[in-house]
């Protein structure tokens, strides 16, 4: 389904990912772990096209997508919901919602698709008339995952939706994007650093070293892998 | 806790004055005077003690002030935050007084000439608050050189209606489809930039429309400006005297005595339902996706690319937009003053419409009248001290910068809202 090739990224002259491979088939939930400046948002703004890849390929269903602008590529399928969740704090929930069927049709069936994130994150549907900036950080990352989902992607892409929110909640999310997964049928690419959780919950993983893929396998190899274990998880101390 | 505070004021009260001093004794302390043709410096010390005393106290009290502001924090004390919950409360009731106010003035027993003449400048500047409101309160783009779409509404409306004779509701959408062209056209190079950097460029681009036409004279006749601009007639009836043989007047038309101050009330009635206009399109779009990717462009530009908005294209219609109702302002002050030059575009015009926008608080449209009642009218009382008019305004903008800094109304209500919930 997106299938990535040899992606060189720059920012400016530092190279921030030196030809990475990845591929994500139809249904899965796809996980990339690695450390801090690893390269793993990068990978994920070059997807949507933020950030251009210098070199390489990006394919969507076959069809390469490195030089579209980001706009179309959220219009073919390919949502992302960004790292620190980038909700419009000043806006209500429900405009954050709008915006994200900002490219379906220009919002036409706003009230059939909140409903299916409403499904996902009741909480939400409370929320509709207050600002975005007053939620909690757990609500922020729900309101922006299902932000997201408003575009009916057939492809989300999730920046450490983990990242600053409460452990309570953490499982919460994880369950949702499970829930996403299996009922709502989306693939599901995953960037964490909370490799565990990421691990147990993925069908495959990729670890990210210095702008390159180190090591990759099934979720669960990966988790009992020493190497993985002794960088990324408690089990190596 | 209390000593402290007094002591920390005093010493920083000591500093102002020091600086005071440094600044304001050569500038005002030190004058030169013609005395027997020949040039004497002229000491002036008292008038420099108490200016330097002035600041020096001034800088005191508001240490004192702002302490005791931040004890009661999160208080709705202060007179700005009782005003716009007033206005908020009874916003809707308010709105339609002012408008019923506005719709009568011209009939009111003060209402006379000068009055009027107040009244329909007022008007043009609400509508360019409002104009510019779009681009700087809805989608963060602080444009420092909006006059220029405004001079371009002018020129435009004065060129096509004396070299082709078109009446005035022919060139006012040309005057607004040219202005909302050349924002699409400083739109293009401005894409990238932010902040500081889009503001410098944005204020070049309103000084480059500027000297263009002061240079152009073949076309702008350059720094004697253009004259004899087709006054606009009512629906076809000329506001005249002694009309042209065979042609009808407004008030032979209507049956009335021939008053100078038809025109005038015209003229404001005119300028009354294009700010309104405005401001209704404002209200409107708001709710459009269009004008809440704006509001989202202000907020984030990179979550806005993530949800697939597209960001040129946003950020050019409001540009665009913005600059449309800028040019209808255009060319309403040119078919006013039936003269214009580019004398009347300068920077301080730019200047004092972000002004008026960002005192107002900014995406506020009640706060661009209220500000604009404010900073006009406080212009029009100082006309007879002449010289300290600007010293007037500035002091104004360091006071409400003081007390409310976020603008008048600064309070941003969410645009949508859909009944209590839970």
């Amino acid at each position: 389904m997106l299938n990535i090739n040899k992606v060189e990224t720059f920012y400016g002259n530092i190279q921030a990912l030196r030809g990475v491979d990845v591929k994500v088939n139809d249904g899965e939930i796809v996980a990339l772990i690695g450390s801090n400046g690893a390269g793993k948002s990068t990978l994920l703004m070059t997807i949507s096209g933020v950030n251009k890849a210098a070199t390489g390929d990006i394919l969507f269903d076959s069809k390469s997508i490195a030089n579209l602008p980001p706009h179309d590529i959220v219009n073919l399928g390919i949502s992302q919901v960004p790292e620190g969740r980038r909700i419009f704090s000043r806006l209500t929930v429900e405009d954050n919602l709008r915006l994200g069927a900002s490219v379906n049709e220009k919002g036409k069936n706003f009230d059939q698709d909140s409903k299916q994130v409403y499904d996902l994150f009741p909480v939400l549907k409370d929320r509709l008339s207050q600002r975005g900036g007053t939620l909690s950080g757990g609500e922020q990352q729900m309101l922006a995952i299902g932000r997201a989902m408003m575009a009916r992607p057939k492809v989300l892409l999730l920046d450490e939706p983990s990242l600053g929110i409460a452990p309570k909640l953490v499982n919460q999310i994880f369950s949702s994007i499970k829930n996403i997964n299996k009922e709502k049928k989306v693939t599901v690419f995953l960037v964490e650093q909370n490799a565990k959780k990421a691990l147990e919950l993925a069908d495959r993983g990729y670890v990210l070293v210095n702008g390159k893929i180190s090591l990759e396998g099934k979720g669960k190899d990966l988790l009992n892998n020493p190497d993985v274990q002794a960088a990324y998880l408690e089990g190596g101390k | 806790m209390g000593k402290d505070l007094i002591q920390k004021s005093l010493k920083d009260s000591l500093f102002t004055g020091i600086i005071a001093l440094a600044l304001f004794g050569p500038i005002v302390g030190l004058r030169t005077v013609a005395k027997n043709e020949v040039l004497v410096v002229e000491p002036k010390w008292f008038v420099v003690l108490l200016i330097v005393a002035f600041c020096a106290v001034g800088r005191f009290f508001i240490n004192i002030y702002s302490y005791k502001k931040e004890q009661r924090r999160g208080e709705p004390s202060s007179l700005g935050k009782v005003i716009s919950n007033f206005l908020d409360e009874k916003g809707a009731q308010i709105a339609i007084a002012a408008i019923a106010f506005s719709v009568i003035f011209p009939f009111m027993p003060f209402a006379d000439r000068y009055w009027m003449d107040i009244a329909i400048m007022m008007m043009t500047y609400i509508m360019l608050g409002w104009g510019l409101n779009i681009v700087i309160g809805l989608a963060g783009l602080l444009d420092l050189g909006y006059v220029a779409f405004y001079a371009v509404g002018a020129y435009s409306y004065a060129l096509f209606a004396i070299h082709f004779g078109w009446s005035f509701w022919i060139c006012l959408p040309i005057a607004g489809l040219f202005a909302g062209m050349f924002g699409i056209l400083l739109g293009f190079p401005v894409l990238r930039l932010r902040g500081d950097y889009l503001a410098i460029v944005t204020l070049a681009f309103g000084e480059m429309i500027r000297i263009l036409l002061l240079n152009w004279y073949e076309l702008t006749k350059g720094p004697d400006g253009l004259t004899g601009i087709p006054r606009p007639s009512f629906f076809g009836l000329p506001f005249k005297r002694y009309p042209d043989e065979g042609v009808e007047t407004f008030h032979t038309f209507f049956g009335l005595e021939y008053d100078p101050m038809q025109r005038i009330i015209f003229l404001y009635y005119l300028i009354l339902v294009l700010a309104l206009i405005t401001n209704a399109f404002t209200i409107k779009i708001r709710r459009l996706p269009v004008g809440r990717a704006w509001e989202a462009l202000r907020e984030d530009e990179i979550a806005c690319k993530s949800l697939g908005v597209n960001p040129r294209n946003t950020k050019l219609t409001a540009f665009a937009i913005g600059a449309m109702f800028g040019g209808f302002a255009g060319s309403f002050f040119a078919t006013r003053q039936a003269f214009i030059s580019p004398e009347s575009f300068t920077f301080i015009e730019s200047a004092i419409i972000v002004a008026i926008v960002v005192l107002g608080g900014m995406g506020s449209q009640t706060g661009v009248v209220l500000s604009t009642i404010f900073l006009i009218g406080l212009i029009e009382v100082f006309r007879d001290f002449e010289s300290y008019r600007m010293v007037a305004f500035g002091g104004a903008m360091v006071l409400i910068m003081i007390f409310r800094p976020r603008g008048i109304l600064a309070k941003r209500k969410p645009t949508i809202t859909m009944g209590k919930h839970g």
